[in-house]
């Protein structure tokens, strides 16, 4: 037994805001857990607060990123100055200003998406203070300003000192303040060597000292990077956006099209249009809705992978999330609870299972292990044993347990008889039995092949008194699935994607896990090139590949899969190859991740399929509205049976900017997902967002075309 | 009987012969373009045009192949119109060379597999020319789209490669495995039916009421067969299926169409059959066949629903159709011929009602791919398919992909290219035809003249025009008068556009599917070969159609419909 882990952090305590199905998460990450969410909510106060910026973003150079919203533009210039010389109609005016108002909701939707990024980008700044690094020159400390550092210095920091760039623990151990990035107020423990080396500028040392080899040049840290890309400074189009983008594109020619070869028709059915109209047509045929919320989208889909303590390095990996098929998941902290426990006390031969039981509390009570904790436990909550403390006991001797002995246990003194009990690796146990001339049970070895089989570990208690040493029987150590996982899985296979799980135990007890969590398959005895081995493999059959990752000898893996998320607390190594860092350090959120990416895409057809739906109302509204003078029989088409033509035209266009604002908080939050098969999937959206893009503005005109109607004067 | 009882009964008939020969026909096709040994006739063609048929084709080369076959088409069938002037009465009948503009027109026309007609053939056009120029082009014009169409369902079977197959055997083997055999059968029943084929020459015939008619004989039922089955549309005689000769009874007349719904509808189960998976092939022939039944009911139903006393007493809207045939025939010949790009007719589509009219005209918007001509009916829809794919697909959650293929910013570019091609040359040229048209009282203005109706029925007409030309189907809405060097220049150019721009697209496509490794399936997948699928397609191709072509259809048929 060799639990050698050195994280204080507890497994369970990362907060995870949509569904935590493991259950008793502590109640300090719950607290944590509602502050994030909250930043998922629309706030109808962020619209207020970001129009200057969606005014500054009127600007003809920003627009024509967009190429329908341009359009808009353009036609919103045509339309003002055609008011301009009539300005006594008032119907000209209010198309203005309702097609002005379009093309400045769209810029409103991308600059509240980008506003939630710059107010955790000013949390960020806040960090990002300037530091006076000690810089190790040879033996000699110098003060240099943390901005002069360059990648390979050391730098020493001690209790109270603000780390001053990203690098490695080179020498010693220290507790690190990381809630500047992390918002987790625990302190996490740093050291040198092994994959919890790496430190990040502008977090804090607690205690002791250590030596930081710099790995990073100032302006492009971690905080740097985090900052440009809450900010969506950094923010590229992804691949799905840019075909997206290409599509709207073309359909926006196909409306132009349609209009401008429309006046020449009308002309010749003697009905010849205005500018002002046609703009109005074309504003409200071309897709505006998707096309004004498409970057809100984007922006907002790596704003929640942000609320939830993930970093993506670019929105590629964000899509590449929801196209993922295959999850390699890591045993440890993921399916499992990290460390085994005690699940059985099995008695030998001649002995009773309390013995066993009386005898394993007594030699593990020395054993501050998490293991050892387990074994109290079970001891008090299946055989009533209450826990005795150490000073409870008098003339006791304890062995506390040391990865050489491999055993803990206590020399016990009670009315002159002497006992001591020894529990341990069953190899450590025989050997001290042997040692004190007493024999091992005959069924001892069998029953521990037999715990070993069923994927346990089994520690063997040896007792030795008057009688004589002797093996007394096995506790059954087992790692525990968290909870929920099975559940977990099953949805994951329903959404298509297989979960390999990655353990180091060997084949047995892998399989036997795997098969109680859940997993479609699993990879025993694993190292770092049998893991990249199964990526490569995976991929070769077009798979897309995700995994998590923090040591060093990840790094590889990590940067062939195709969603890397490294692990903050890992190393520097791993955090360049991942293209995600969880700053939570918990690894069941790739499950999330798959299905932020996927709600992402998600998002984006729906509106898509919803903008072009739209389209067949507005006809129905404006070409009646047209030409029902030229040919009174198109006033059949008026099936909204709209007041008047001119309401009819402005209703259609007041729906289609309003629609805009009416979506946002849809754009941002992302449509709602649940895990289920693509089938019922397809078959919800599309009779949620295609019949109801159909029906929407049949009654959203119909309704603002009577409230118009009202108005005196008009019509 | 009723005429609607038995349109229904021909309606019925027709799909179940269709359903017969559905699956040999599409397994036959695939062996065919799969197959690696060459026969004794296709060796020595090869020999004669220099062609190693077993080389690879990356798609440039494909379409290099395709580009300059039908260039050189079009040049032979240019020449020999305008040399028809010299040939021996024999081979012109005496007829003169065609005017160049008409000749451009009538050679692009029949390249770009169109079959539009500013001539009237039994006036203009000798032996020589309808058999050795225009007959030909029907085969190889239709072997060529065939042709196009495998190399994209290629681009989706392979992968990890550029290579689409070799174009020489693709088009020498769709010409003499496929058309050919089956022409020559359907010849044969045609001329059981009635249908005349001699090299006779102009016979003057008496009338009852006293004047004379001329009378051409002609090679008919083997161009009629080869008219219909390679979705060419092009009469022998100006009346076109409506001409005794061409289309002699009630029989011939549910043949006709069969001929033209069979390659485009089978090449469905072709392309399942070379894809691996027949159902994805059945999901586009639901989609075909949905849209087709659809359009053929509502079509009866404007024709049969029509009011007014006098087509009431005559079982409905009789006008401009054969007597022969009936509303039920002429509905179905009608709707098979404008939903694929064959335009042939048997009835005056301009005296359809306004709805009726208005369901030719949609049909040929829809872009022929209901089930469409032969190849591009095929391509069509499943560019279509790739477009529906990335609209719905992402509402799955995953970047879209069809038939195990990524819709990424590659293949949605040239998809979008695609279905900008048709609508730009429709509007553009009935704009700007409408433009230069001016009032109708202009007397100065070429295409004036041609609107010689006035209101929406004028502009259906025009409208029709270029609908037809634009997008290869070939039929005229009559009324217009489009012989004038405006309308043979811009039809022509339309068509050519029309055909082979949509053609550089769909191999650069093909190639580039070809280069990427499939993805598998899981259950996160988009299910493509499931009804909902089907459904959806349907309704991305009515909603894209519609709203590109609602305001002009508007005007024209709606306006006149509604009235």
């Amino acid at each position: 037994m060799s639990p050698v882990d050195t994280s204080v952090e507890d497994p369970m305590s990362t907060s995870t805001p949509v569904r935590t199905p493991e259950g008793g998460a502590p109640p300090h990450s719950a607290e944590a857990e509602q502050g994030r969410v909250a930043g998922g909510i629309f706030d109808p106060k962020a619209l207020l607060k970001s129009f200057p910026d969606a005014c500054r973003k009127l600007d003809p150079r920003v627009m024509i990123k967009s190429p329908v919203m341009f359009v808009v533009e353009v036609g919103s210039v045509i339309t003002t100055a055609l008011a301009l010389t009539d300005p006594g109609d008032w119907f000209g005016w209010a198309i203005t200003v309702w097609l002005w108002l379009t093309v400045l909701f769209a810029n409103l939707a991308e600059a509240v998406a980008e506003g939630r990024g710059k107010a955790q980008a000013d949390t960020l700044r806040k960090a990002k203070t300037d530091t006076v690094a000690r810089r190790l020159n040879g033996s000699a400390e110098e003060q240099v300003p943390g901005t002069d550092l360059r990648i390979g210095d050391l730098v020493v920091c001690e209790a109270g000192d603000i780390i001053p760039g990203d690098g490695d623990v080179v020498e010693g151990v220290a507790s690190v303040d990381e809630s500047a990035i992390t918002g987790e107020s625990a302190p996490v423990i740093r050291e040198s060597g092994g994959d919890r080396s790496a430190v990040t500028g502008g977090t804090k040392v607690l205690s002791d000292r250590v030596v930081i080899k710099i790995t990073t040049k100032p302006g492009e840290t971690f905080i740097d990077r985090m900052i440009n890309l809450v900010e969506g400074a950094a923010r590229q189009k992804t691949p799905n956006e840019i075909a997206l983008n290409i599509l709207l594109a073309s359909l926006t020619i196909v409306f132009l099209l349609a209009v401008v070869t429309l006046q020449p028709f009308a002309i010749y059915a003697k009905a010849e249009q205005t500018m002002i109209v046609l703009a109005a047509l074309l504003v409200c045929l071309i897709p505006t809705t998707i096309g004004a919320l498409l970057s809100a989208i984007g922006i907002a889909g790596m704003d929640r992978l942000v609320q939830r303590n993930v970093l993506a390095m670019s929105g590629r990996a964000v899509e590449a999330a929801g196209d993922v098929s295959t999850l390699l998941l890591d045993k440890t902290g993921t399916i499992t609870l990290g460390n085994r426990q005690a699940a059985e006390f099995v008695p030998v031969k001649g002995a009773t299972a309390a013995e066993v039981a009386d005898a394993a509390q007594l030699s593990s009570l020395a054993d501050e292990t998490p293991e050892g904790r387990s074994i109290v436990v079970l001891a008090k909550e299946e055989y009533g044993l209450r826990e005795r403390h150490e000073g409870e006991l008098e003339h006791a001797e304890w062995v506390p347990f040391t990865a050489q002995t491999r055993m803990s246990g206590v020399d016990l003194e009670e009315n002159g008889v002497a006992r001591k009990v020894r529990k341990g690796a069953s190899g450590s146990i025989i050997a001290w039995v042997r040692e004190r001339g007493g024999t091992v049970a005959e069924d001892a070895q069998r029953l521990t092949e037999t715990i070993s089989e069923a994927g346990g570990t089994p520690l063997l208690v040896a007792l030795e008194d008057a009688v004589g040493a002797r093996v007394l029987g096995v506790i059954h150590l087992k790692d525990v699935v968290k909870e929920g996982m099975r559940e977990r899985f099953d949805e994951l296979r329903r959404m298509g994607i297989k979960t390999v799980m990655i353990t180091g135990d060997n084949p047995l007890t892998a399989k036997a896990i795997a098969e109680e969590a859940g997993v479609d398959d699993f990879l025993a005895e694993a190292t770092p090139e049998d893991k990249m081995a199964l990526i490569k493999r995976e991929q070769a059959g077009g798979k897309l590949v995700a995994m998590t990752g923090d040591g060093t000898n990840d790094a590889p893996a990590l940067a062939q899969a195709d969603v890397g998320v490294a692990m903050n607390t890992g190393t520097s190594a791993a955090k360049e190859a991942g293209n995600m860092v969880d700053l939570d350090s918990n690894p069941t959120k790739l499950i999330e991740i798959v299905e932020i990416g996927k709600q992402l895409l998600i998002t984006r057809g729906a509106l898509t399929t919803f903008s072009i739906a739209n389209d067949v109302a507005k006809y129905f509204a404006i070409i009646p509205a047209m030409f029902a003078v030229a040919y009174p029989g198109l006033d059949k088409l008026n099936i909204m049976s709209l007041h008047s033509p001119q309401s009819a035209i402005l209703s259609a266009v007041i729906f289609n900017a309003l629609i805009i604002v009416a979506l946002v908080p849809l754009a941002l939050k992302g449509v709602r997902y649940r895990p289920m098969s693509a089938d019922s999937m397809l078959r919800r959206n599309l009779g949620l967002y295609g019949l109801g893009g159909l029906v929407a503005p049949f009654i959203g005109i119909k309704i603002i075309d009577l409230l118009i109607s009202l108005i005196p004067g008009i019509g | 009987m009723s005429p609607v009882l038995a349109g229904v009964l021909q309606l019925l008939a027709l799909f179940v012969a269709l359903a017969l020969v559905y699956r040999p026909l599409g397994d036959y096709m695939a062996a065919v373009y799969s197959s690696t040994k060459h026969l004794r006739v296709e060796k020595w063609i090869y020999r004669c045009i220099g062609a190693n048929p077993t080389a690879e084709m990356r798609w440039p080369a494909y379409l290099r192949g395709v580009l300059a076959f039908s260039a050189v088409g079009l040049l032979l069938l240019y020449l020999l119109q305008r040399a028809q002037g010299v040939l021996p009465k024999g081979l012109s009948l005496g007829f003169h060379a065609i005017s160049p503009d008409q000749a451009f027109n009538t050679a692009a026309s029949f390249v770009a597999n169109t079959n539009w007609q500013s001539y009237s053939g039994e006036q203009a056009m000798g032996h020589a020319v309808q058999t050795l120029g225009l007959a030909v082009q029907n085969f190889v014009s239709a072997a060529v789209g065939i042709a196009v169409a495998i190399a994209l369902v290629r681009g989706f079977a392979r992968s990890r490669t550029g290579n689409l197959g070799n174009f020489w055997a693709d088009l020498v083997r769709g010409t003499v495995r496929i058309l050919i055999p089956i022409a020559v059968i359907g010849a044969l029943v045609l001329v059981a039916c009635g249908a005349i084929q001699n090299f006779a020459g102009i016979h003057e015939i008496g009338q009852l009421t006293g004047g004379t008619q001329q009378v051409n004989g002609g090679a008919v039922a083997s161009q009629e067969v080869i008219k219909e089955l390679g979705t060419n549309g092009g009469g022998y005689f100006n009346a076109n299926s409506a001409h005794p000769f061409e289309n002699p009874n009630g029989l011939s007349n549910l043949f006709e169409p069969f001929l033209i719904l069979v390659i485009p509808f089978a090449l469905t189960r072709t392309f399942g059959k070379l894809v691996g998976n027949v159902r994805q092939g059945y999901a586009i022939l639901a989609t075909m066949g949905l849209i087709w039944l659809g359009f053929t009911a509502l079509m009866m139903w404007t024709e049969f629903h029509h009011g007014g006393p006098a087509l009431q007493a005559a079982g409905g809207a009789m006008e401009g159709k054969e007597q022969r045939f009936g509303v039920g025939g002429s509905s179905i010949f009608a709707v098979a011929t404008t939903l694929t790009s064959t335009g042939a007719v048997d009835s005056f589509h301009s005296s359809y009602t306004g709805f009726g009219g208005g369901i030719t005209l949609l049909g040929m918007m829809l872009g022929e791919i209901a089930p469409g001509g032969v190849g591009s009916g095929l391509y069509g829809m499943l560019v279509m398919a790739i477009i529906a794919v990335f609209i719905a697909g992402l509402m799955v959650g995953r970047t879209p992909e069809y038939l195990g293929k990524k819709i990424g910013t590659r293949e949605i570019k040239l998809a979008a290219c695609y279905i900008l091609i048709t609508p730009t040359l429709v509007l553009g040229f009935t704009a700007l035809s409408m433009a230069l048209a001016g009032p109708p009282d202009s007397i100065l203005n070429t295409a004036a003249n041609s609107v010689r109706d006035s209101g929406a029925h004028g502009f259906s007409e025009v409208l029709y025009a270029f609908t037809s030309g634009a997008n290869n189907n070939g039929s005229a809405f009559a009324g217009l008068n489009a012989n004038t060097p405006w309308y043979n220049t811009t039809i022509g150019l339309a068509m050519l556009l029309g055909r082979f721009l949509p053609m550089v697209f769909v191999l650069a496509l093909a190639g580039s599917l070809a280069e990427q490794r499939p993805v598998p399936e899981t259950a996160g997948t988009l299910r493509t070969h499931k009804p909902l699928f089907a459904g959806l397609l349907v309704g991305v191709i009515l909603i894209i159609t519609g709203l590109t072509y609602f305001p002009a259809l508007a005007l024209g048929p709606m306006a006149e419909g509604l009235s």
